[in-house]
């Protein structure tokens, strides 16, 4: 499998992805312009990836404009055929204003901008990975059929947890709802998360938990089997 | 409009820089000359009552790439190919007035000018100094400040890895922002901002010009007063998506071989540009104004020469390359407009509309050209007095430390600053080594070499203020100390000089002093002042700032994974000081803020000793026989240890090894050149032959989270965490529920 990464021109964690998937994991890594649209070259066995950052600026709302970029069109077409697509921090946003993902992320609760190392709980792993997180706009949220129909099918992939695993209020971060930190569609094939997988890949950098989340996700093709575990 | 003696001083020139300006002319200017020179010679562009002193500092070594104040940042070798480029600059005059903006737009210039030089920022720190952090005043400031630096570091989406933040009554009305960025290029794709060949395009890239910030190098030139505000329009507005994008697409266009030289906009904008690179290439340049892009209708030529709108560069390009240009500028969606050529006589022709609206020699604007270099008078402050009457025998040793320890803890200037670094993304673009391992200095990968780059600003202004020269060199000291405990080697230096009004005597003696003093720490040190800032005028009708001479230093590990951390790694790992014990309580936090001292000397310091401890630190590191290096700064020796213990919620047990020192000044005292480490047993053996002759004292060891001592118990180490981590969370919150009652 290959990897595509999307490059907006707001794009800040494109190189960081790059490097991660390409040094860290020996991954193969094309990156693709946002005015451009061939996907031509990938198969619904690739993965394309949304990387973190500020697309257009995202003064209007965060992924917004970024919806309607050529690229976009061209990814939307790729997961609606079923091919697997990653969405991290600004790439969840992207991905939930392209509706490829149902709910929305809204400011944090606490007004402000969060960077730090969390807690996470879910695919790739029965213990808390520590991953960082860096968002202003972090918060999940949908409404009460979405959720139901979200935790009915498995689709919730992450939740914020603390150091021994438990979810609990004081370790969500951003006031998510039910603590959700990333999800995936009814298809399976698309995910989105808040917390930096990519930045939690280096050996210098002293934490490797990342490497399990790409890992589980999308590139052993364990997700399905995993998902259906989760609580 | 007639120009007169009077226009000049509306615009914060002299009589006698008037005179000045018409005997360089050989006439009188016209108004758009004169708010040309108006800008250029103001204090922040042409240093005239800095640069006869700066020029004093230690500027050249070998590892320079560069001569110090030649490019718009310093450039330094690294190896493997690679260099790295820094600068710290103020902006602290529009952060006093619209905190938000201000410092917003003080983060973008300072990666500007490492940009600009072909290098890509991978880190960024800041100094900040506030008022009391009681006050509503400054927790707005404060507030505003972290805001803006945090919405445009984030999306500019480099790094914030360190710096510092003190709160002092005498920042009240005159914050501090200090803004430093740091880059890394491949040697060889370097860009100088000097223009060349006749002939050439000149071409002005990025956001469209705008009214705002015009007169704002002038603005930076002056105290802040009850007028202050009126001066908004001076203040910047920045656009942290539109510098994104001027990065990519500087970046990219250096890459085409089609760029000469290349300089930012920062203060005095267009005029600035024109001039310095004109200037420095021995050219001229023929610019029509209306081909600038511009976002507000009918601008004047005076303000199209003096806007400060922000992410704008000026470009030379070799002629018949103006394509290759455009097309990157065309991809990035930034504005890209020819607005001149290279000319050979020396002279800025500036046109609008085919009208000649200033012709102006660029030699005569700039710094090291015709701007005026001052000589000042400076006289020993009156308040020094006080300070050498302290007698520390009339402070009693208190009874109960632990009391004391408690409050110390708390206090803003020791405790936690995460209220304010949690809302910098600090990991962006995965450099940060840091994060998981904390450091003295913080410690970043210079990608795609191996290397470590050890980053850390310094200044205790409280010490300079009691003693210019002492105190200055003691921030040059900490700098390299905090590098030295994290395993690098001191590289280079650049400063930032925070002070008062230079035409007040006793202000221009702190500067004086402190310069000297950092001139011999820094040669002492062999770290050579790359360039740097200075910001006088931190000045308002109550007096001047403390005087804050701030220290960036860069510092060189030959492999990143080699780095040393300050926490302790295991109990029963036993704790040394390196250095000496000293019963100094001398401008220590505990002296100032528990037992209310505004005049003390500075703390014990002594520069050899301090050379020699830096030396047995880096070279116990070498031998790998420390878990862990931490040097004991503010809150003295008993922070310290706290600090060492709270990454992996580690105690200590320690005594205090000599009894006939005051304890107060044992364990809060803040002398100088003293680092604890922390030693595994079965290295210990190794770890005292290494120490034979040298200064140093046990101090306990390592406990699995109580804190013991002199064999008191003092609690739990997650207690001490929970009260640093949370003392300016809690001192916010507590002022919220109160404007929210008086609010009802």
């Amino acid at each position: 499998m290959k990897f595509g990464v999307v490059v907006f021109p707001g794009s800040n964690c494109d190189r960081d992805m790059q490097d991660a998937l390409q040094n860290d994991l020996k991954q193969n890594v094309t990156m693709l312009w946002h005015k451009d649209k061939d996907l031509s070259t990938f198969t619904t066995e690739d993965c394309i990836v949304l990387p973190g950052g500020f697309s257009y600026g995202d003064y209007l709302r965060c992924g917004a404009i970024a919806r309607f970029s050529p690229m976009m069109q061209s990814v939307i077409e790729f997961a609606n055929a079923g091919g697997k697509v990653l969405g991290v921090c600004n790439g969840f946003q992207i991905l939930c204003e392209s509706q490829l993902l149902p709910g929305v992320l809204l400011r944090n609760a606490n007004q402000q901008f969060i960077c730090k190392n969390v807690y996470i709980k879910g695919v790739g792993s029965d213990k808390a990975l520590s991953i960082p997180i860096a968002h202003g706009e972090g918060r999940y949220h949908a409404d009460a059929d979405t959720l139901a129909s979200l935790e009915k099918n498995n689709q919730i992939i992450y939740r914020y947890c603390d150091a021994q695993g438990n979810i609990t209020p004081a370790a969500n971060p951003n006031g998510a709802t039910k603590n959700i930190a990333g999800i995936c569609n009814e298809g399976r094939n698309v995910f989105g998360m808040m917390p930096h997988p990519e930045r939690a890949c280096s050996d210098t950098l002293g934490n490797t938990d990342g490497r399990l989340i790409f890992k589980a996700l999308v590139m052993n093709g364990i997700a399905q089997a995993k998902l259906a575990s989760l609580v | 409009m007639e120009v007169t003696v009077k226009t000049a001083k509306q615009l914060r020139l002299t009589e006698e820089e008037f005179e000045l300006i018409k005997q360089k002319l050989g006439r009188t200017p016209n108004f758009n000359e004169l708010c040309a020179f108006s800008g250029m010679w103001s204090e922040h562009c042409s240093y005239k009552n800095s640069i006869k002193w700066l020029k004093t500092l230690p500027r050249e070594g070998k590892k320079m790439l560069v001569k110090a104040g030649e490019e718009n940042a310093g450039l330094m070798d690294i190896g493997d190919g690679y260099g790295v480029v820094f600068k710290i600059e103020s902006h602290n005059h529009p952060s006093a007035i619209e905190p938000f903006q201000g410092a917003a737009t003080g983060v973008g210039g300072i990666h500007r000018d490492i940009f600009t030089m072909g290098a890509r920022p991978i880190a960024s720190l800041n100094s900040l100094r506030f008022g009391n952090l009681n006050e509503a005043k400054t927790q707005h400031l404060l507030a505003g400040v972290v805001h803006g630096i945090s919405h445009y570091g984030n999306c500019f989406g480099v790094p914030t890895v360190g710096g510092e933040i003190y709160f002092e009554q005498k920042y009240h009305t005159n914050p501090l922002v200090n803004a430093m960025s740091v880059g890394v290029v491949k040697n060889g794709e370097t860009v100088s901002a000097t223009a060349k060949g006749i002939g050439n395009p000149v071409f002005f890239v990025g956001s469209a010009t705008g009214k705002d910030g015009i007169g704002g190098a002038s603005f930076a030139s002056a105290d802040i007063t009850a007028e202050s505000a009126e001066e908004l329009p001076a203040v910047q507005v920045g656009d942290p998506f539109q510098e994104k994008k001027l990065l990519e697409a500087c970046l990219e266009v250096i890459q085409t071989g089609a760029v000469v030289g290349m300089q930012d906009m920062g203060a005095a904008g267009i005029i600035c540009s024109t001039s310095e690179m004109s200037a420095k290439g021995e050219v001229g340049m023929r610019i029509d104004l209306d081909k600038v892009p511009t976002r507000q209708q009918n601008m004047k030529a005076w303000e199209l020469l003096l806007s400060e709108s922000q992410e704008r560069m000026l470009m030379v390009v070799e002629k018949g390359k103006e394509a290759l240009v455009q097309a990157v500028f065309d991809k990035w969606d930034l504005p890209c407009s020819e607005i001149g050529e290279v000319t050979d006589d020396g002279i800025l022709r500036f046109y609008m509309n085919g009208k000649l609206e200033a012709e102006l020699p660029a030699y005569e604007l700039v710094l090291g050209g015709g701007a005026p270099q001052n000589t000042r008078d400076y006289i020993q402050p009156e308040y020094f007095d006080k300070i050498k009457g302290f007698n520390p025998d009339t402070i009693e040793v208190p009874d109960d430390l632990y009391e004391v320890a408690e409050k110390l803890v708390t206090i803003p200037n020791i405790a936690s600053k995460r209220w304010v670094y949690v809302q910098y993304d600090s990991m962006v673009g995965t450099v940060n080594a840091s994060t998981n391992a904390p450091s003295d200095a913080a410690v970043v990968v210079a990608k795609p070499t191996n290397k470590g780059l050890a980053l850390t600003t310094d200044c205790n202004s409280r010490y300079v203020f009691a003693d210019p020269y002492k105190g200055a060199m003691i921030a040059v000291a900490e700098a390299a100390r905090n590098i030295v405990c994290s395993g690098g080697q001191p590289l280079g230096v650049t400063n930032c000089l925070n002070f008062g009004n230079p035409y007040d005597p006793g202000v221009y003696f702190q500067f004086v002093n402190a310069i000297k003093g950092m001139g011999e720490a820094c040669t002492k040190f062999d770290t050579p002042v790359t360039g740097g800032n200075v910001s006088f005028y931190n000045q308002n009708p109550d007096g001047p700032v403390y005087p804050t001479p701030t220290i960036g230093m860069v510092g060189l590990l030959d492999n990143a994974n080699k780095k040393m951390t300050m926490d302790f790694k295991a109990a029963g790992d036993v704790i040394y000081l390196i250095g000496t014990s000293r019963g100094d309580i001398n401008s220590s936090e505990y002296l100032h803020k528990i037992h209310g001292v505004e005049f003390s000397p500075a703390p014990h310091f002594e520069l050899d000793e301090e050379f020699d401890v830096q030396q047995k630190v880096a070279s116990l590191i070498q031998q790998r026989l420390i878990e862990s290096a931490h040097d004991v700064s503010e809150g003295g020796l008993f922070i310290a240890l706290l600090e060492s213990g709270f990454n992996r919620e580690l105690g200590v047990d320690v005594v205090a090894s000599d009894y006939k020192i005051r304890k107060d000044g044992y364990w809060f005292g803040e002398a100088q050149s003293r680092v604890i480490v922390s030693v595994k047993a079965n290295k210990q053996a190794a770890f005292l032959q290494a120490m034979e002759g040298f200064a140093f004292e046990e101090l306990g060891e390592v406990t699995t989270g109580s804190v013991e001592v002199d064999g008191m118990n003092w609690g739990r180490i997650t207690e001490w965490k929970e009260k640093y981590d949370n003392a300016i969370a809690n001192l916010l919150a507590g002022h919220d529920e109160e404007h929210a009652l008086r609010a009802l």
